[in-house]
C-alpha cells in the first residue's frame, strides 16, 4: 500500500501535471510506468519526487509502447498502475490500450493533448479526442473524462481509478498542456475522508494460492480462433458498456435552462465559453453551455434535451469538430440548426466566442 | 496388453494437460521447448512463483499450455508486459516466450532495453529462422540464401543484411556479473533444460536478466522432410553457435 500524502483538506497552488500526480497518490495508485513527452512530463517528475514519501513504484521505459504494456503488466499483477502520455505517444500507446480494451484491464492514463497530426505542437490542442475515445483496432470500449481545470484534474483522476477498477474498461483523463502547465488553486483531499470508497485492486495473475495446485491456472488471451467467438465476447462488452453508460456519463450545464444559443464545448474551451456567456448575458443575449464531461460515453439524453430547448447550437473546440462528431451522431433527428467555431490546435478565447455568438444572433434575428 | 492410446502422456507438473493434442504443426519444435521449460520449472520447484507470457506468432498457441498463470500479449510486447509484472511484484519469476520476429524485429527495442536495465526476467526466444504463423516470411534470423516467402530466390545478404545473432546482441549490452545469456537447441534437450534452469534460477535469485535462445525447427514452412529438417538444424548450429555466452557467479550448482 502507498502512503497517503493528503490526510485533510489542503489548498494547493500548483500546475495541473503536479495535481494529477498528487491525485493519483490520493487514489491509491501504486505504480507509474512512463516515457517522457511534452506536455505531460511533470506528472512523472512529481510522481518520482514523491516516491520517498509514498513508497510507490516507478519505471521509466524505453518508449510509450512499453510504458503502455508494462502498465498492463502492473495491473495484471494486481497493482493500481497508470501512465500518462500525449500526441505521438498517445498514437503508439494505442497498441497497449487496445489490449486493455480486449482483456478488460483497468488501464488508467492521463492524456495531456498537444497539437497534431504528427509532432505538430507541444503544448495545446483538443485533437486527441477521437484517438482517445476510439483509438485502436476496435470499438472504443473506453471511458474518457474531459477535464476543464485543476479541481477537475484532482477529482477526476481519483474517479478514473475507481471507474476503471469498478467497470474494468480502460479509463482516461483527457486534458491538455494548458491545464498541465498552468498553475491554479486546487482543494486536495483524502477521498476516503469524504466518503469516497476506493475500489481495491485485485490481481488477474498470481492471485492467492499456487496456480495448478491450489486453484486452476489463469490463462488470458486476446486472440480468438473463430469470428463468432470474438463477436460473442464483443456483444457482451457492448451490452455491458451500454448498461453502465448512464451510471458513468457526466455533463455540466451553465445557464443552459433558458438559452436560445447553446454552446457545446468540452475541456478548457468550456471555461472560455463560461466567460463569454457571462459577458453575453450582461448584453441581454440568452446563451448557455452544455459541456460533456464524459466524452465516452456521452450523456445522450441531457444533451438531446438541451439541444431541443435551444434555437441555435454552437460547437466550439480546438480541433476540427472531433467532439462535435461524437455529439452530432447522438443528436440524430433533432432539427436545431448549428454553427461551428473550430480552431485546430489553437485555444478558443471568450472573445472568439462572443464575436461568433453575436454574429449568429444578428444573422438569425434571434430575439434573446 | 495395454492399449497405448489410452495411456496419457507423462507431462511435467507445470504443463497443463487440458489442451490435449498439440496445436503446433507436425514436427514443430515449440512442443519440445515448452515441455523442457515446464520440466525446468518442476525441477526448481518454481510453480508457485512463475508467471508466463507468450507473444504473437506460433508462440501464442502456448497461451494455455502451462499449468501456471499466463498472459498472451501483442506482437513483440511480451517483454514489457512481463517486466511490468515483475517490477510490480518482484517475487514473481516472469517468463517471456517469443519467436525470433517478436524478439529481434518488432520487439527488439524491448529486448535490448530490458537487458540493459537488468530486468529480473527470463526471455526465451525460439529461433526457427522464419515467421511461422504468418506463412514463412524472412525473419531477422533467416540464413544466407534461405528461401522464404519474402526471399523466394534466397536471402540476399547484400540487400537484407546478415542474420541477427540475438544471444550475441544481448551479451553485448547486459551486466555480465548479473545476467545469464545462452543459446541452446532442440537437438539437445537435456542441455536446453539445464540452460533454462540456470536462466530461471538467475531470475529467482533476484540476480538479473536471463536470455535463453532455442534453435528450433519449422518443417512445414521450410518444406523439409525429417532428414532435411535436422540437416537444416545442423546448418543453423554452424551459424548460431550453441553454448553459454554470459554466466554470472552463483549458478554453479544448477545442473
Amino acid at each position: 500500500m502507498v502512503k497517503k500524502l493528503i490526510t485533510e483538506d489542503t489548498k494547493l497552488f500548483m500546475t495541473g501535471n503536479e495535481v494529477i500526480a498528487y491525485a493519483a497518490v490520493a487514489a491509491g495508485a501504486e505504480f507509474m510506468y512512463g516515457y517522457p513527452i511534452t506536455p505531460q512530463n511533470e506528472v512523472m517528475h512529481t510522481w518520482c519526487k514523491l516516491l520517498p514519501k509514498t513508497d510507490a513504484g516507478f519505471l521509466q521505459t524505453e518508449d510509450e509502447i512499453s510504458a503502455g504494456f508494462s502498465t498492463l503488466g502492473g495491473i495484471l499483477a494486481g497493482k493500481k498502475a497508470f501512465t500518462a502520455t500525449a500526441g505521438p505517444g498517445n498514437v503508439i500507446m494505442q497498441d497497449a490500450m487496445s489490449m486493455a480494451e480486449m482483456n478488460r484491464l483497468p488501464f488508467v492514463c492521463a492524456v495531456m493533448q498537444r497539437g497534431g497530426p504528427s509532432t505538430a505542437t507541444v503544448i495545446y490542442a483538443q485533437q486527441e479526442t477521437t484517438l482517445t475515445c476510439f483509438g485502436g483496432n476496435g470499438e472504443g470500449y473506453r471511458i474518457v473524462y474531459s477535464t476543464a481545470g485543476h479541481q477537475d484534474l484532482y477529482d477526476y483522476t481519483i474517479k478514473a481509478f475507481n471507474t476503471a477498477w469498478k467497470y474494468r474498461f480502460p479509463t482516461f483523463i483527457l486534458a491538455d498542456g494548458y491545464q498541465g502547465k498552468m498553475r491554479e488553486p486546487v482543494m486536495a483531499y483524502d477521498p476516503e475522508a469524504r466518503g469516497i470508497d476506493l475500489i481495491p485492486a485485485t490481481p488477474y495473475l498470481r492471485a492467492e494460492g499456487v496456480a495448478g495446485v491450489d486453484r486452476k491456472p489463469v490463462h488470458l488471451r486476446n486472440c480468438f480462433n473463430l469470428e463468432e467467438e470474438l463477436m460473442e465476447v464483443l456483444d457482451s462488452y457492448e451490452e455491458e458498456f451500454n448498461r453502465i453508460a448512464p451510471e458513468i456519463a457526466e455533463y455540466q450545464e451553465y445557464k443552459a435552462e433558458d438559452a436560445e444559443v447553446l454552446i457545446i464545448a468540452h475541456g478548457i474551451v468550456a471555461r472560455s465559453a463560461m466567460t463569454a456567456i457571462d459577458e453575453l448575458r450582461a448584453k441581454g443575449i440568452r446563451v448557455g453551455l452544455f459541456r460533456p464531461i464524459t466524452l465516452r460515453p456521452l450523456a445522450v439524453d441531457p444533451l438531446r434535451k438541451a439541444v431541443s430547448r435551444a434555437k441555435q447550437v454552437l460547437f466550439t473546440e480546438s480541433a476540427n469538430g472531433q467532439m462535435a462528431r461524437l455529439a452530432l451522431e447522438k443528436m440524430y433527428g433533432l432539427t436545431t440548426p448549428y454553427q461551428t467555431l473550430y480552431k485546430m490546435g489553437v485555444g478558443v478565447t471568450g472573445g472568439d466566442i462572443i464575436e461568433k455568438v453575436e454574429k449568429m444572433v444578428k444573422e438569425n434575428n434571434l430575439v434573446c | 496388453m495395454p492399449n497405448i492410446l489410452t495411456v496419457p502422456p507423462r507431462l511435467p507438473e507445470a504443463q497443463n494437460p487440458d489442451p490435449g493434442v498439440s496445436k503446433f504443426c507436425p514436427g514443430c519444435g515449440h512442443g519440445m521447448i515448452l515441455k523442457t521449460l515446464a520440466s525446468a520449472i518442476d525441477e526448481l520447484n518454481l510453480q508457485a512463483r512463475a508467471v508466463y507470457g507468450c507473444d504473437i506468432g506460433c508462440s501464442l498457441l502456448s497461451w494455455n499450455y502451462m499449468n501456471i498463470d499466463t498472459i498472451q500479449a501483442h506482437h513483440g510486447r511480451t517483454t514489457p508486459v512481463i517486466y511490468g509484472i515483475t517490477r510490480a511484484t518482484p517475487e514473481a519469476v516472469g517468463i517471456a516466450y517469443m519467436g525470433d520476429g517478436g524478439g529481434l524485429a518488432i520487439g527488439a527495442q524491448h529486448l535490448v532495453n530490458a537487458a540493459v536495465r537488468n530486468e529480473k526476467m527470463l526471455v526465451i526466444l525460439v529461433n526457427n529462422t522464419n515467421y511461422g504463423m504468418t506463412g514463412g516470411q524472412m525473419a531477422p534470423t533467416t540464413l544466407p540464401g534461405q528461401v522464404t516467402e519474402t526471399t523466394p530466390y534466397g536471402r540476399d545478404v547484400e540487400a537484407t543484411g546478415k542474420p541477427a545473432k540475438g544471444a550475441e546482441m544481448v551479451s553485448a549490452v547486459v551486466d555480465t556479473e548479473a545476467a545469464y545469456v545462452t543459446r541452446g537447441t532442440v537437438n539437445n534437450l537435456r542441455q536446453l533444460k539445464t540452460m533454462m534452469k540456470k536462466g530461471l534460477q538467475n531470475v529467482a535469485d533476484g540476480r538479473g536478466f536471463s536470455y535463453v535462445e532455442a534453435l528450433s525447427v519449422c518443417p512445414l514452412n521450410w518444406r523439409t522432410n525429417n532428414v532435411d529438417t535436422w540437416d537444416r538444424l545442423d546448418e543453423m548450429e554452424d551459424f548460431f553457435k550453441v553454448g553459454e555466452l554470459v554466466v554470472p557467479q552463483g549458478l554453479e550448482g544448477v545442473k
